[in-house]
């Protein structure tokens, strides 16, 4: 009763094997020499892990019983058709569930063995460790491009000398560096809809999480914008475990190494993405992968 | 065929009782327009053509004499006792009123207490101004409070309990025009709730709260009646709020009953003087307002 990608142990290997994105370090060296931070955190991205997770709307039960692992330095995608409790399952794994009013979850999730809902948590720290891209991109309007980077680090009380340069290096990890270098002061809602998520995404990396959450993070986009931020999901998984919600089964196809399909708020079936759009398991997975409802 | 019965039914004209039931309707509005502007214009153009020989230099220098007879002096005091009675006022409920609304808005959300809070607000915005003068006549004027009877600073209260669910209303409104999704990214960065609201919601609501405010001191600096029995009526101007205080809507209320023609000319004078305070403050809103929507424009 606990159904986790057949191979996570294999990971790497099969990475290697199915060629994928080159696989380029996203932070140039001047950005990563100054701080150990980020090459550490390089090296210990976390097992993440679902245990017996039900999540409510008031008494809509909208995700049921759900197991799952997520293979560190794995992009996961969670695909299903609408109102199946994707998003609500991703937004229990960094506790922003419970901001909803009247929304409750309750199982385990487990990051290397710690207990996110265990007593004495901290969800602000939670929220640190796990960050979160949105599906529209939401920068803050207040703000100028610069100051939205280094926004969650000032919320995080970093210390002042280093925020220059970890906006520097999200910018570049976020591959938005070289389109906003000369215009760091201006507004960032001044962006293009596909620069403004990224700069979202710039934002979450700022505070270098563990786990980056992906809320259908391209569907506001155009085509172009879509593929520049695939392209850097296959960079971004060097550094962070990646979980992405999208109703584009081409894009899970894409960008993940292992697909989750869900329905109903139930999880359906788990397994390597080849595997699971070509030769699921489950009945309900072929009727959703070849079209026939969803 | 059929194309042909569609064209022709695009191209008739309308029909005559359609098309003077418009003209009926337009002519209706403009009317409604009109009569609603009439009172308008007629009030600036009396207290224009009544008061404006009263503004001289003096007039703005000079506190009233109360002579019997001879120079009557200008409403320095008036004018001075109105700002410092209503800027008081402010800094006090001001900031109490947006913090209700940042309670309401951020932390009450649909509880018990925020209903209730959300309903009393609602409540003592109907309440007519005289009953808060009344309120502090009873509780602060007649105790003594402060060791004076009349005082500014009394006066400053009342205006502030009718300034208070004025701000909390407005304020409330506009930090509900701030889109959640703001408050899901920052609460996503991991910051504490209470950086979320002084760095994210608090900005991109500083506009409608800043109008906000702003109306509310424009309508507290136009109340007369819960002045008249908290800062009275005085002569001299005085930096003191712990005593009695002249203010511009009392000095009307009182040079309008003199029979002077002098004084009743410098009660419009005064008048004016209010205008024009108010009319500065509301395009002062206005300027705000429209800055920092030209702001988020770009």
């Amino acid at each position: 009763m606990n159904p986790r990608p057949t191979d996570a142990t294999e990971r790497p290997v099969q990475k290697a094997a199915s060629g994928g994105p080159p696989p380029l370090l996203p932070l140039p060296t001047s950005a990563s020499t100054s701080t150990s931070a980020p090459r550490e955190s390089a090296g210990r991205t976390r097992q993440v892990e679902l245990r017996d997770l039900n999540a409510f709307y008031g008494s809509h039960h909208a995700v049921k019983d759900v197991n799952l692992s997520f293979a560190p330095r794995d992009v996961t995608a969670i695909i299903g058709p609408s109102g199946c409790g994707k998003s609500t399952m991703v937004r229990c794994i960094n506790r922003m569930h419970e901001e909803i009013d009247g929304a409750r979850a309750e199982g385990q999730v487990l990051v290397d063995g710690t207990d996110l809902y265990g007593a004495g948590v901290d969800v602000v720290a939670v929220r640190r460790a796990v960050g979160m891209v949105f599906q529209k991109p939401n920068p803050f309007p207040t703000m100028s491009i610069r100051d939205n980077v280094a926004a969650g680090l000032r919320f995080t009380g970093a210390p002042r000398g280093e925020i220059d340069e970890r906006v520097i290096g999200a910018l570049k990890g976020a591959s938005l560096w070289d389109e906003v270098k000369d215009r760091l002061d201006q507004p960032g809602a001044g962006l293009s809809g596909g620069q403004q998520q990224r700069l979202c995404i710039a934002r979450a990396l700022a505070v270098e999480p563990e786990v980056l959450l992906m809320d259908e993070p391209c569907s506001a986009l155009d085509p172009v914008a879509t593929l520049k931020i695939e392209e850097l999901i296959g960079e971004l998984k060097e550094r962070v475990t990646i979980v992405i919600v999208t109703h584009n089964m081409q894009q899970a196809a894409r960008v993940a190494d292992t697909t989750v399909f869900m329905l109903g708020g139930e999880l359906v079936e788990v397994g390597a993405t080849h595997k699971l759009f070509t030769t699921p398991e489950d009945e309900r997975t072929e009727q959703y992968v070849t079209g026939k409802f969803g | 065929m059929e194309s042909g019965s569609l064209s022709a039914d695009l191209l008739r004209p309308p029909s005559p009782r359609r098309r003077r039931t418009d003209k009926a309707m337009r002519a209706l509005m403009w009317t409604a327009t009109g009569i609603a502007l009439v009172p308008l214009v007629l009030v600036l153009y009396y207290t224009l053509q009544k008061g404006i020989g009263a503004l001289d230099a003096e007039f703005f220098t000079t506190d009233p004499t109360g002579n019997f007879l001879g120079a009557q002096g200008g409403v320095k005091s008036a004018i001075l006792g109105t700002i410092e009675i209503v800027g008081f006022a402010a800094v006090v409920a001001v900031p109490l009123g947006i913090g209700v609304a940042l309670y309401l808005t951020e932390y009450g959300g649909k509880g018990r207490l925020a209903q209730a809070v959300r309903f009393f607000v609602d409540v003592m915005t109907g309440v007519p101004s005289i009953v808060f003068g009344l309120f502090i006549y009873l509780v602060l004027v007649l105790a003594g409070t402060g060791g004076s009877t009349f005082a500014g600073w009394k006066g400053s209260a009342a205006l502030a309990l009718l300034m208070l669910p004025i701000v909390t209303r407005s304020s409330e409104v506009a930090l509900q025009l701030v889109p959640n999704s703001l408050r899901e990214a920052a609460l996503a960065l991991g910051a504490p709730r209470w950086k979320v609201v002084v760095r994210v919601v608090l900005p991109s609501a500083a506009s409608g709260i800043v109008t906000g405010a702003l109306l509310a001191v424009a309508r507290a600096a136009g109340e007369t009646a819960p002045l008249l029995f908290t800062a009275t009526i005085v002569k001299a101007t005085t930096f003191n709020l712990n005593q009695p205080m002249n203010s511009l809507p009392a000095q009307i209320f009182q040079d309008l009953k003199q029979p002077n023609d002098e004084l009743v000319e410098r009660a419009w004078g005064a008048a004016i003087t209010l205008i024009a305070m108010i009319l500065l403050l509301t395009l002062i809103a206005k300027v705000i307002q429209r800055r920092s929507r030209a702001k988020g424009a770009t």
